[in-house]
């Protein structure tokens, strides 16, 4: 039975739109803190850690996201884990957001420039005054706009989880079109979703850039 | 007792020697001038003298403090001996207010209102009274050097460290930053500076070292070392940077 592409269907992908969004917060939060452990671990005087998280980073960015979703949901259940399509698309995107994360955090880190420990060091202050109240206020500041811009690739990339059977934006889509014969507009309404909510991101961005007054 | 006591230091980095065998002492209240070529030591020798460079022997006490001692209070030094950077290291993210008041919060443990009252005075005393609100990138380099000294006489440091701070400045941007100087110095602060200002080395400072490869040259009056050098080295580096 074919039927038109109609608001009940809009309707229908604004609510899977939540998944989306949920999914991303989740792959943010999740990757964010895995993140956190990765920069440090990846900066800390001592090799062997340094080279986990040098390794780590390299098996996450170096291999595609899709394949990660099917490790982790084809694959757990090798091991006698049993994983929903939701728990296998929130644990492989917090991890491979994790990778990204740390290194963008490291980065930021280290970029802002040893004269700013040194002016904290010459004022008396500790290093852990040095770092959150000098270096790291900078450094998030420098972090802010590929921080968001890996958002932005992060909420685009929660589509892939249409291809284990995740419900959200875009396997709505493709229900959708399938019951409506009509791909073009269904698929243009997902896109302008999609870009709705990266928009506003990259709009924060900016906001958030101007806010954090630091060095350019 | 010196203010700093300074005995046979060395510093490499990696395998070049840096320092080879420097010692000196400066009395409390004492202007030095530190000249010579780049690469010369000089700002390594200062950066020794608040713990910014380790060095590999000998032995560096300021007010006190066993610099070179394992476990020394780097802190605490630190606090007593300020120092301004070249390239002013003003903290880009907050205001001049805030810049002062940082470590007079964190470090001298103030009151938010004492130290903002603080950070009105010494910032009008450097002639920024209006700049308080401003953050670094709206100040000229000139202004930023100024907030940096400001930011330093806030901690009532005994003695102050100086390396090259007028060095990155347009010309017309140095007299203001040395007037400056010299009314910190005017007021009896022991001072010890790194600069390329003769001029202001003659008329300000009460003593002048000249570094040459790694080593102090000459030491002296200030007026008689410039006026009347001993050394070929130092006639040489005169010319070099008076014509």
């Amino acid at each position: 039975m074919i039927r038109e592409f109609s608001e009940a269907d809009i309707a229908y992908l604004l609510l899977a739109t939540r998944w989306t969004v949920l999914l991303a917060l989740v792959a943010m939060i999740g990757g964010g803190l895995l993140g956190i452990v990765v920069a440090v671990l990846r900066v800390v005087q001592f090799r062997p850690a340094n080279w986990l998280a040098i390794g780590y980073i390299n098996l996450i960015q170096g291999t595609p996201l899709l394949g990660q979703l099917f490790v982790f949901f084809f694959g757990l259940p090798l091991f006698g884990l049993s994983v929903d399509a939701w728990t296998a698309a929130a644990l492989s995107l917090s991890i491979y957001a994790s990778a990204f994360f740390g290194e963008i955090w490291r980065g930021s880190l280290q970029s802002v420039s040893p004269r700013q420990w040194e002016a904290g060091a010459s004022l008396g202050l500790t290093y852990a005054q040095r770092l959150f109240y000098v270096v790291l206020p900078q450094a998030v500041r420098i972090s802010v706009a590929p921080t968001v811009g890996f958002l932005v690739q992060l909420v685009k990339n929660t589509s892939l989880t249409a291809l284990i059977g995740f419900v959200e934006l875009t396997r709505a889509s493709q229900i959708i079109s399938g019951a409506t014969f009509a791909p073009l507009p269904v698929y243009l309404t997902a896109a302008a979703i999609y870009f709705v909510i990266c928009f506003s991101l990259s709009q924060l961005s900016h906001m958030l850039e101007r806010r954090l007054h630091a060095a350019h | 007792m010196p203010l700093i006591e300074i005995t046979d230091i060395h510093k490499r980095f990696g395998a070049v020697e840096v320092l080879k065998g420097v010692s000196l002492a400066l009395e409390k209240g004492e202007i030095v001038a530190v000249i010579g070529r780049s690469g010369s030591g000089k700002s390594t020798l200062l950066r020794c003298v608040n713990g910014l460079e380790k060095v590999q022997s000998g032995r560096i006490v300021v007010d006190g403090i066993h610099v070179t001692a394992p476990g020394a209070d780097l802190n605490l030094l630190r606090q007593r001996a300020g120092m301004v950077f070249q390239s002013y290291n003003l903290f880009p993210h907050l205001t001049v207010e805030r810049n002062v008041t940082l470590a007079l919060k964190l470090v001298r443990k103030m009151e938010p209102s004492a130290a903002r009252e603080v950070a009105r005075q010494v910032v009008a005393r450097v002639g920024l009274a209006d700049k308080l609100l401003a953050y670094p990138d709206e100040l000229s380099g000139g202004q930023q050097q100024r907030v940096a000294i400001a930011r330093s006489l806030a901690m009532q440091p005994t003695l102050m460290l100086f390396d090259e701070i007028t060095s990155a400045l347009d010309p017309e941007l140095v007299g203001e930053v040395l007037r400056v100087l010299e009314g910190v110095a005017g007021e009896g602060m022991t001072m010890m500076l790194v600069t390329h200002e003769m001029n202001f080395a003659k008329n300000v400072a009460d003593r002048v070292i000249f570094m040459h490869e790694g080593r102090i040259h000459e030491d002296g009056p200030a007026r008689e070392i410039l006026l009347e050098p001993r050394t070929a080295e130092l006639r040489s580096f005169l010319n070099a940077v008076l014509h």
